[in-house]
């Protein structure tokens, strides 16, 4: 925890549009709807802001937080610290308000009852939903849904949004449904004119309308990798729900029905089925991967353990597949909803005997979209499982993100042979190295030429598939495929890198969702004179821009979410040479990253390297 | 020297070309006669081997595939989810046959899961269970079908009791249950063929004797315990046109005959007993009631309407989906826009 007697507001006056402002509900009572309006609001505005729910294992009664983080400075990781608390549920209250520095602000339902001393170094505003409720006639189902619309018409007005954002965020949101609409104005409508009479404003927080974002959208992860299997031709998904990989899957489902028509039959061209249990879900997808359909799965890492047999077998069977690891905190059951980047290691040597694995790592949500249509490419071009790796704070949060773009290339069927390109094969084998490159033809059910089938096995087998225990051929066999992994390198994401405003000769190097914080943490080390460069990592197995970034910084610190340092691990295996350049900061308790602990554990250890601080 | 003719099935094949890799399990095996019997039947149907695929778990049972229909795409997964590949790869291409292959540990142990849901999903295939009642290629231990009492070396006395995999079958759904053994090798053809014929998922649970380490006269899958308990049902044949089936010369009143969903039929000439296998109750009861008293009834055990299929769930083209060209696959920009424009 922050020290947070560290924390002041600087100068005086205004603070625009820089603020964390937490919401403390109790889950399931209807809040999501008025998080998001607020959320989306601020969005509208043209300020950049992340929305981060943290949220219990549960359904119903217990606490669940939801925060925004607006910075027109573009910092949108998480703060450890809150500014803003609106305060709905008695149990956190007290606690909700130790994380506010001195001058944060408190919104509180006055139904709460504030500690008998409270801290006089926050300002208070009761909100009196319950009464402003009983003014208007809400059915009694809906009560809690409207009380939560009034406060985002009291915290709206004090924040000075306007209300003609507020009202176009609501009528946007409830388009289809404008009678809904208008019952959610009305009640935000209640609070901010209550506000607007009642409050008079002694806190500095505000929000000012800026240009609009018109480059960027507003979602989840899990969508946009949704999505991107939509738009990458994905035809089959077998899955069994879990959290936080279920949303991924679902929004498949429920965009099946407007984007996956046939242009030419007017039918369905990709079939979801939820099966038995993760061992069903992949075999499944295995099988209709085998059979020649663009296939995948979505899970997170309890589900991966139980995978790992049918995977093994598709990496040595040569099954085109595209794994979605969607991760939460483990090891066990560990933390089902929060976040993590525990599971890189297992992905990488996942398998027993010899495996790798090529894995792709987004780290924006649009990045999900992209890998989303990429993977399957790889997959088919490789004849491999390929992972996506994304994690619950990417996967379920709120974020803003550059649009989606159209795929710039066609879809990749790989190297399928049919009943014509057999006549055209003099000589043909199922795992033949006919081109040189590791990658075999491939031939599936269905083909009706009679040269074309062959019995696939996870056993020792020669270049016809026929089973085979030479030792000369299970090394040669083997040795392909490793070639062949090795041949996709050059052609998977290459990492992004962010470079230091000055020469710098120390790097940091992250991945994935923890991007936005290591930026942050990037620019406030500059602030007091530490310049480093950032490189994002976007894939493994690891390609030669990575190993030039290790080699070209005397130092570079590899930040990541999990307790052993996993991917400063497998870094420094892939790059030997240069292990002693590497030095893990690692840390796991499931919320996501802060700028505030990556800037304080470099510079603990830049103090102890001589304080070079360049 | 005289040559004879080869003889050519419908599509104009003859037998061999239906041949696989010569067997490597133990001479006398239970699965070589099945084996044999799909190579027969499948022949015998007159599709060519290209319209079936093979999937298997593993055990001996699953190393089967291998030695039959060679020009048929097999696959030989892992132990107890050859289900699980059969509910991805039909629909991949869904005027392809699956023939599923699976033994007693492959299924009623590590797999029972699969194969109940797979039942319950009813993918379209044949599902042949090749019963011996103990695992051989770990070399002799009890299965979950080995009969409570059962000695076996190393082993000790088995002290559960066996599943009846006819019974598991029935009761999550399946629309074809037959039981087979495979020393009764023409009703196991016919079965086969039954099977292939009707639309659905089709379970044939055969028993099939292993010669190496379940053998004994007192096993309840060895081929005297077989030979000496089996009660065939009815007597079965399967007919592709009516017309043979007339001039058959069954007499009226002694046989019971269905259609299947692709149009061929199966004849079951009464036994002793009327059996009727469209009654689920009567089913149930046969099971039972065989299960107590340690007896085969073999034959065509229970048959209901065709039910949808797993495919039919779907909308999806007739055309198989493996074929479907890649452009047909990749929603327009325009839709991308509209995504783009109703997320900001």
């Amino acid at each position: 925890m922050i020290d947070l007697s560290k924390i002041t507001y600087e100068g005086e006056g205004p603070i625009v549009n820089e603020f964390c402002l937490s919401i403390c509900t109790v889950n399931g009572s209807g809040s999501a709807t008025a998080n998001h309006i607020l959320y989306r609001t601020l969005f509208h505005m043209g300020i950049p802001t992340s929305g981060k729910n943290i949220f219990p294992s549960n359904i119903k009664g217990l606490p669940t937080w939801f925060v925004i983080r607006a910075s027109q400075k573009g910092y949108t990781g998480r703060q450890p610290y809150d500014d803003i608390v609106v305060a709905m549920n008695q149990v956190t209250f007290e606690k909700d308000m130790t994380y506010l520095p001195a001058g944060g602000v408190v919104f509180y339902g006055d139904h709460l009852t504030l500690p008998e001393t409270p801290n006089p170094d926050l300002i208070y505003y009761p909100m009196p939903i319950k009464s402003l409720i009983k003014q208007v006639d809400v059915p009694r189902k809906l009560v809690s849904f409207m009380e939560n619309m009034i406060f985002v018409g009291i915290v709206g007005q004090v924040l000075r949004i306007p209300l003609e954002d507020l009202k176009f965020t609501i009528y946007e949101h409830f388009s289809s449904k404008p009678k809904i609409a208008d019952s959610n104005f009305s009640m935000v409508k209640l609070g901010y004119d209550y506000a607007t009479e009642n409050i008079e404003k002694h806190d500095r927080f505000v929000t000012e309308k800026l240009p609009p974002m018109e480059d960027y959208i507003l979602t989840d992860g899990n969508n946009a990798g949704g999505l991107g299997a939509l738009f990458g031709g994905a035809q089959y998904c077998s899955w069994y729900p879990i959290t936080p990989a279920t949303s991924l899957v679902e929004s498949m489902i429920d965009q099946i029905d407007q984007l996956r028509h046939d242009p030419v039959t007017g039918k369905k061209t990709c079939v979801i089925l939820q099966v038995e249990d993760e061992l069903a879900a992949v075999g499944a997808a295995l099988g209709a991967g085998w059979g020649g359909l663009r296939s995948m799965t979505a899970t997170s890492g309890p589900g991966i353990s139980l995978m790992t047999e049918n995977i093994g077998l598709a990496y040595f069977a040569e099954i085109p597949l595209v794994i979605w690891d969607v991760q939460r905190v483990g090891p066990s059951t560990g933390l089902p909803t929060r976040t993590a980047q525990g599971d890189l290691s297992m992905l990488y040597f996942l398998g027993h005997g010899d495996t790798s694995h090529i894995i792709l790592i987004p780290g924006t949500v649009t990045e999900c979209f992209e890998f989303g249509w990429k993977s399957l490419d790889f997959a088919e071009r490789y004849q491999t499982p390929i992972f996506v790796l994304s994690d619950l704070d990417l996967g379920m949060n709120q974020w803003v993100t550059k649009k989606f773009e159209y795929p710039n290339k066609p879809i990749d069927r790989g190297r399928v042979v049919w009943e014509k390109d057999l006549e055209e094969l003099e000589v043909w084998g199922r795992y033949m190295d006919i081109d040189g490159d590791g990658i075999p033809r491939r031939s599936v059910m269905g083909n009706q030429s009679p040269r074309a089938a062959y019995f696939t096995r996870g056993t020792g087998h020669d270049v016809y598939g026929n089973y085979n225990e030479d030792p000369k051929n299970w090394s040669e066999i083997l040795g392909r495929i490793g070639k062949k992994l090795r041949s996709a390198i050059p052609y998977l994401p290459a990492p992004v890198f962010r470079k230091a405003k000055q020469d710098a000769d120390i790097g940091i190097i992250g991945m994935g969702s923890t991007d936005d914080a290591i930026r942050e943490a990037q620019d406030k080390l500059a602030e007091i004179g530490i310049h480093a460069d950032y490189m994002r990592v976007r894939s493994l197995p690891s390609d030669t821009a990575v190993r030039e970034f290790i080699a070209s910084h005397s130092r570079s610190y590899v930040l990541e979410l999990n307790r052993d340092g996993q991917l400063c691990d497998i870094l420094s295996l892939e790059i030997s040479e240069y292990s002693e350049k590497l030095i893990s900061i690692s840390d796991i308790g499931g919320l996501p990253m802060t700028a505030a602990w990556a800037v304080e554990e470099i510079i603990k250890r830049e103090r102890k390297v001589g304080g070079s601080g360049n | 020297m005289e040559t004879k003719a080869v003889e050519l099935n419908l599509c104009g094949l003859a037998l061999s070309d239906y041949k696989g890799k010569p067997s490597t399990l133990c001479p006398g095996c239970g699965h070589n006669t099945i084996s044999a019997q799909v190579q027969n039947a499948v022949w015998e149907l007159g599709l060519p081997p290209e319209r079936y695929v093979k999937l298997s778990g593993i055990g001996c049972s699953s190393k089967g595939p291998n030695y039959f229909l060679n020009r048929s795409f097999g696959f030989n997964g892992l132990h107890g989810r050859m289900p699980t590949l059969a509910s991805g790869a039909c629909f991949a291409d869904a005027s392809i046959h699956i023939l599923g292959f699976s033994g007693d540990g492959d299924t009623a142990s590590i797999g029972m899961g699969h194969f109940k849901h797979v039942i319950r999903r009813n993918v379209p295939m044949t599902y042949i269970i090749e019963n011996n009642g103990c695992y051989g290629l770990t070399k002799g231990q009890f299965s979950a079908t080995s009969d409570q009492g059962l000695v076996l070396k190393h082993q000790g006395v088995n002290m559960l009791p066996p599943l009846d995999m006819c019974m598991e079958a029935l009761i999550s759904g399946a629309t074809f249950v037959a039981r087979a053994y495979a020393g009764d090798t023409k009703q196991l053809k016919e079965l086969i063929k039954a099977a292939i014929s009707q639309r659905g998922i089709a379970v044939i649970d055969v028993i099939s004797p292993c010669v190496t380490f379940n053998n004994q006269d007192d096993a309840l899958q060895s081929y005297t315990w077989g030979r000496e308990n089996e009660a065939p049902l009815h007597d079965l044949k399967h007919f592709i046109n009516h017309e043979d089936l007339e001039n058959e010369g069954f007499k009226p009143g002694t046989y019971r005959e269905l259609k299947l969903d692709d149009g061929t039929y199966i004849v079951m000439r009464k036994l002793d007993k009327d059996y009727d296998p469209t009654d689920r109750n009567a089913a149930l009861d046969l099971l039972t009631e065989s299960y107590k008293n340690k007896y085969y009834a073999t034959g065509l055990i229970y048959i209901s309407e065709a039910q949808d299929t797993i495919q039919d769930l779907y909308d999806l083209p007739d055309e198989p989906m493996n074929r479907i060209g890649a452009d047909r696959l990749r929603p327009t920009k325009a839709m991308l826009d509209e995504i783009n424009r109703s997320l900001y």
